[in-house]
């Protein structure tokens, strides 16, 4: 009995307990997260294929895929995606933030109801837009066509340019209750006296949003641009069900092209360095998220 | 006036915001005739339940359906209870180590399935995972036990040290401590997390789309877009029927709880 309650108490302390505690944890994390990701740069570095291991082949895979127009492409598109995707989150974020922040009634089920995108399963939503985009039965076409600013049906998915758009606005529409509901909490943490203050020194409303509310705004902005455009530059399940990369890989992103290549065609070690490359990017915006994540 | 500068603008939105699930019911109870020819695509003339009662006859909709549910509870309860014992060790016991730890969770959490999938897909076929629909639970618990985790951490720094104290000088263990005081004043957190976790499983797709092959054991996204859409001919009655009753658990989930996530979303970015 003694020697049982000895090693109970021995178990509770901090020590013990802490580490026993991470161990589900840590067992997950190092074995599907971190192995994979050392593997992953293995891979990168082999001409391993679906069903065979191949053999360590420098950095042969990243000057193959550095030379293919198509990857390329991917990038170019990746970056003009995310970039556009964030500028038009954000501003439009911040606007339905703006609105809701503005006591009215309906407010609660005007909330719920703009973080419908967000919650709803992306591959679901991207099949019912698949289906508005429709070169034939399109409903926006219709819709345009009523309204006499087209004449015939635009085939929205089937040029390259009218597909990155329209990839572009179906992103937008997803993330933008994010930042509406971050900008919100950051909103409503900003004490109402700074705007009374400036409303006595005879400050308009662009202009206290230009002194006061944006600069205050600006920690927050970091955080939510840094993270979402983390997502948007890996986005996968948007860009495949709704173009799959195309037509002929103009909407192709680094984890279609990923996919493809390595799923579809077998070139393990050639997607794993596709799949890669975004860490270079991401790197610079988990610099950003970390400092002001610390600094706060 | 100030009604209309308010209300004008937020219609926009909402036209916006919700033309998708307007449109998916729209197709779902439209006769398939009206789907191709109709005076205006906006209403529904003849109404059918044809499109749904096809979908749960002919198709493995019900089988994908069971599947993600299966998936997403099992892998919320995994990961929310891995994320509590995981935070309260992080935040209460200090052992050496726990900052490098917490440092670690937070960069698990910002790495995006798309970079790992490729190298887990080989890790997943030596461990024979491959195909069985159980693995996504651990396998979905790479990205939820990061989220939850520091989620609950910003959740736990907020409670009050005092309590804990007492029960310690009255003679409580640590793990007393973390089941019988801590837990139920963290279940608001708990909440949040686990919302969080279930919208996040039945949201997932790529490892699903990799890692299962057989239509038996397929999830709601993976099995429409592979299995409904086949060729050039789309069977958009049943696709968006399919859509709409695979977005409902998800949305009935998040009216529910809609406070509870909220917090959740405006905390991950305070904190």
């Amino acid at each position: 009995m003694i020697q049982r309650s000895q090693l109970l108490s021995r178990l509770d302390s901090p020590r013990v307990l802490g580490y026993l505690l991470i161990t589900p944890a840590a067992i997950i994390l190092l074995g599907l997260l971190a192995y994979p990701l050392l593997l992953g740069v293995w891979l990168s570095l082999t001409s391993a294929t679906l069903g065979k291991t191949g053999e360590f082949v420098g950095l042969q895979n990243y000057a193959t895929i550095l030379a293919d127009p198509i990857f390329r492409g991917a990038v170019g598109y990746s970056v003009l995606y995310t970039v556009c995707a964030e500028l038009g989150k954000l501003v439009l974020g911040l606007a339905l933030a703006l609105l809701l922040n503005q006591r009215f009634r309906g407010y609660r089920s005007a909330r719920a109801l703009m973080l419908l995108p967000w919650v709803a399963p992306t591959v679901l939503s991207a099949l019912a837009w698949l289906w508005l985009l429709d070169p034939q039965f399109s409903a926006l076409s219709w819709l345009l066509i009523q309204l006499h600013l087209i004449h015939s049906n635009i085939d929205f998915l089937g040029h390259p340019w009218s597909a990155r758009f329209s990839l572009i606005v179906v992103n937008i529409w997803r993330g933008l209750p994010y930042f509406a509901i971050g900008y919100l909490a950051g909103l409503q943490s900003i004490s109402k006296d700074l705007y009374e203050a400036a409303a006595i020194d005879g400050a308009g409303g662009w202009q206290a949003f230009r002194r006061i509310t944006w600069p205050l705004l600006l920690p927050i902005t970091t955080i939510l641009v840094a993270f979402s455009s983390i997502f948007t530059l890996t986005d996968f399940q948007l860009i495949w069900t709704i173009t799959r990369g195309g037509p002929t890989d103009a909407t192709q992103v680094f984890t279609t092209l990923a996919y493809q290549r390595a799923i579809t065609g077998g070139q393990l070690g050639e997607g794993a360095a596709i799949a890669i490359s975004p860490i270079v990017f991401m790197v610079v915006l988990a610099f950003f998220v970390v400092r002001s994540v610390r600094d706060r | 006036m100030r009604n209309l500068r308010i209300y004008g603008p937020l219609g926009l939105y909402g036209i916006f915001l919700l033309l998708p699930f307007y449109w998916m019911v729209l197709t779902t109870f439209k006769s398939r005739q009206e789907l191709l020819n109709t005076p205006n695509p906006f209403w529904i003339y003849h109404a059918t339940f044809s499109h749904i009662v096809d979908l749960l006859t002919t198709t493995a909709y019900l089988q994908w359906f069971a599947n993600t549910l299966f998936v997403a509870v099992a892998s919320t309860v995994v990961s929310v209870f891995i994320s509590y014992i995981t935070a309260y060790a992080i935040i209460r016991l200090r052992f050496p180590g726990s900052e490098v730890v917490s440092t670690a969770i937070f960069l698990a959490y910002i790495v995006p399935p798309a970079i790992l999938f490729i190298p887990l897909a080989t890790v997943i076929i030596q461990l024979h995972w491959f195909d069985k629909l159980w693995a996504l639970v651990p396998i979905y618990c790479t990205f939820l036990v990061p989220f939850c985790t520091w989620l609950l951490i910003g959740f736990l720094k907020n409670i009050p040290r005092e309590l804990e104290e007492a029960a310690r000088v009255d003679g409580a263990s640590n793990l007393a401590i973390l089941w019988r005081i801590i837990f139920p004043i963290a279940v608001p957190g708990l909440i949040s997390a686990a919302i969080f976790s279930f919208t996040l499983s039945w949201n997932e797709y790529l490892y699903a789309l990799v890692y299962m092959s057989s239509s038996y054991n397929k999830t709601v996204s993976v099995g429409m877009t592979t299995e409904l859409i086949r060729g050039d001919v789309f069977q958009w009655g049943q696709l968006m029927a399919g859509a709409l009753i695979g977005v409902l658990p998800a949305v009935l989930v998040y009216f529910f709880f809609v406070e509870y996530y909220v917090a959740g979303m405006s905390g991950s970015v305070k904190e």
